[in-house]
């Protein structure tokens, strides 16, 4: 397919559901597609399902118009069939181009959400009440409602970011010039002019959604090159948990997918309101919400490419808020992961979100909790994982290089084992060596697999006296990685975008000259 | 190959790490090339002087490959492969330096205490000390009192590393000092102490000259006792 893409990391899945228990949930899924079937609010996609086979009728209820689908399990087991197993995200460089394929199992880490709270992080000096003498750097933290500038210079910050493979918007621009209208097409160019990496947002508005192509196309080379190299991609929350398709979203994934662009079909249900809190529940629900939105696309166009998007969540039972960071919030996914690799379709999923609204203890053990999990599930996506905080309502630049040393260790640690005859050999070989001299040290030999980068580094923030300066350490590594250069589009295509594209915010255009 | 090639390519291999043609170095592709034993024994067979090989290739060489330590361009297996470079040459150098009037820079005997197997520590200083030009005697490790003091009598060692890694262990370091005094030995023999529950405050309570919290500290502190007077 091609031949230049990023590594990401290639897993052996930790399974934790049986082929049985998959079976068991997928017919529980068909089952539910069945009877009660789903309440589709679209028009057009309800008329598909029925000119399908599908068992549709109008719902005799006040309010929007909605139309109760019944699927026939054949209809949609037909439709899943046909959606790609193998699929590429493309980028600006080529060499940070994705390869998803659901034979192989190769783990890609990236940002998400579109949090509305972009998270500044001051260090100020504080001083012990009982020693005046002794002073200690504490992190303060302010909150700064998300902005054009702000999302380019995160796309900035996340282009040097080396594990993290793909960019989808984490920040929400609210600037004063910022209309529901021109929300799109400004949103992915502060992405594109700033990163390499493969950019993917949801549309705003369907109406933006011909301006974002025209973008990408001038940016990728041209119509047929960004169909090659896909750019960017989209994400569509299709359905509203329990069992809604959305009218307006119905007529975005219509438009996306007749683009021939790649689309995530998205669902994210919370156990405990929107799901049953019990895993074999929500996970039949959230499978049979992605199964249907899959249909509809591969019912609007055969073999368009998708992917099986799951954001399973758990209620908090104190206040009905997500709860992530917790043990069911894996399991979930897990299966999720599973199931998707059951019908052959690459996996959008989910990890490293949490409670915590500040990075520190709670947010590590959180995150870590999740991106190690979902990095053995064998997902091949995993989204949210850079910089969030406070569930999904904020980015946080410094948490997401906190995140970026964790990824990079997760990704170390599940690097393939390296074990063949020769090493076998070399490694008697070397132990014989060593037991022969006289002061029976391996270190010498330890070299070449420390100059390989096959040995790990140490925690690249720590510190080796009694004070946590972690913090303070990253803060200052992300203060050298800022002031690197932004990797700009070319001048010319940035005039080209902006001759084409309307309403993209001059301050963009200025910003070039940032760097 | 000429003189100058032939004790540069010695220095080159030394800060490469190389003891043997089969050992990878900092760079790579350097498998397979005659590295320091060949290099040193082909220098040999060529008549060069030892303590040519000495100052020109070994000493300045390690003192390049120190600077890069200290850069953190180096870690410490690339130090102790340099080191260990040295001490093989050393190996090979010493019968022809003594033939030439040239002394060690001094005797280090070297121990882990009774009851005690831990050698990490100890085995990183001797490499290192043999890196740097001492002449080293290490009696291993769970070293007994009597084997101590014999071997600083024997070799008139003028310094004595003893090493622990327990709390019950390091006791015993205090009582290889009450006997060397005892037997009319302290004088002559600085005594250097290591090991995790080891301190400065130890050290000075059990009466011993130095305490080193590594083998990079050690070699600072032999570097003082020289500049001193």
């Amino acid at each position: 397919m091609i031949e230049l893409f990023r590594q990401g990391i290639l897993v052996k899945p930790y399974e934790r559901l049986s082929r049985d228990q998959l079976q068991c949930l997928d017919q529980a899924s068909l089952d539910i597609l069945s009877d009660p079937g789903v309440w589709c609010y679209n028009e057009r996609a309800a008329l598909l399902f029925k000119d399908h086979g599908a068992k549709v009728w109008e719902e005799d209820a006040p309010g929007a118009k909605c139309w109760r689908v019944s699927f026939p399990g054949g209809l949609v087991k037909e439709a899943v069939a046909k959606a790609p197993s193998r699929l590429v995200l493309g980028a600006r460089k080529p060499e940070n181009r994705l390869l998803l394929d659901t034979e192989i199992p190769r783990v890609y880490f990236g940002t998400g959400s579109e949090a509305n709270i972009w998270l500044d992080t001051k260090l100020e000096d504080f001083v012990s009440a009982e020693d005046s003498t002794v002073k200690i750097k504490v992190p303060r933290y302010e909150e700064v409602r998300g902005s054009t500038a702000l999302l380019s210079r995160a796309a900035k910050l996340c282009e040097r970011l080396e594990h993290l493979d793909f960019f989808i918007r984490p920040l929400n621009i609210q600037d004063p010039e910022i209309t529901f209208d021109n929300h799109d097409v400004n949103k992915f160019f502060a992405s594109l002019n700033n990163i390499t990496k493969h950019v993917q947002a949801g549309l705003t508005s369907l109406a933006s959604f011909n301006d974002v192509v025209t973008m990408a196309e001038i940016i990728a080379g041209g119509k047929a090159a960004l169909r090659e190299n896909p750019i960017v991609s989209f994400i569509a929350c299709v359905f509203k948990s329990p069992l809604q398709i959305v009218d307006d979203t119905a007529e975005k994934v219509f438009a996306i997918v007749e683009s021939g662009l790649p689309l995530v079909i998205s669902s994210s249900p919370q156990g405990g309101s929107s799901a049953p809190i019990q895993e074999v529940g929500m996970v039949a629900q959230i499978n049979a919400e992605i199964l249907a939105g899959i249909t509809l696309t591969q019912l609007i166009r055969e073999g368009a490419p998708v992917l099986y998007g799951s954001v399973p969540v758990r209620a908090r039972l104190d206040d009905l808020h997500d709860l992530y960071g917790c043990p069911e919030f894996n399991q979930y996914n897990i299966d999720c992961v599973q199931l998707a690799r059951y019908y052959k379709i690459p996996c959008y999923s989910t990890a490293g979100v949490g409670d915590a609204k500040v990075p520190g203890m709670q947010a590590m053990f959180e995150k870590l909790f999740t991106h190690l999990y979902m990095a053995t599930s064998g997902a091949h996506y995993i989204h949210y994982a850079f910089g969030l905080l406070d569930r999904t309502n904020s980015f946080c630049p410094l948490q997401a290089v906190l995140d970026n040393e964790q990824i990079g260790k997760i990704k170390h640690c599940l690097r393939a084992p390296k074990v063949s005859l020769q090493d076998t050999d070399d490694a008697v070989k070397m132990v014989k060596k060593v037991m022969a001299s006289s002061h029976r040290l391996f270190a010498r030999h330890a070299r070449k697999a420390m100059h390989s980068g096959d040995v790990s580094s140490p925690y690249q923030f720590e510190t080796k006296d009694l004070k946590d300066r972690v913090i303070e350490n990253a803060l200052e590594h992300m203060a050298r990685l800022e002031a690197e250069p932004a990797p700009h589009l070319d001048p010319d295509v940035v005039d080209h975008v902006y001759n084409k594209v309307p309403g993209l915010l001059p301050g963009l255009k200025t910003a070039l000259s940032d760097n | 190959m000429s003189t100058s090639e032939l004790l540069e390519k010695i220095a080159f291999n030394v800060i490469q790490g190389r003891v043997e043609a089969e050992d990878d170095g900092f760079d790579p592709g350097l498998e397979g090339r005659p590295a320091v034993t060949e290099l040193v024994t082909e220098a040999l067979d060529q008549n060069i002087d030892p303590k040519k090989i000495l100052m020109q290739s070994l000493t300045e060489s390690m003192e390049t490959v120190g600077d890069k330590f200290e850069k953190n361009e180096y870690l410490i297996p690339d130090m102790l492969a340099s080191a260990e470079c040295v001490g093989v040459a050393m190996d090979l150098l010493a019968p022809h330096l003594i033939m030439a009037g040239v002394k060690s820079k001094g005797k280090f005997v070297i121990a882990t205490v009774k009851g005690d197997l831990h050698d990490i520590g100890k085995n990183i200083l001797a490499i290192m000390l043999k890196g740097a030009g001492y002449d080293v005697v290490d009696l291993g490790t769970d070293v007994s009192m009597d084997r101590i003091l014999n071997a600083v009598k024997e070799h008139e060692a003028t310094f004595l590393g003893l090493s622990a890694l327990l709390t019950t262990t390091m006791r015993e370091m205090e009582d290889v000092i009450q006997q060397l005094k005892a037997k009319g030995l302290r004088d002559n023999v600085k005594v250097f102490i290591g090991g995790a529950p080891t301190s400065n405050d130890f050290a000075v309570q059990i009466g011993a000259d130095a305490y080193c919290k590594d083998a990079f500290q050690a070699l600072d502190i032999l570097k003082e006792i020289k500049r001193s007077p």
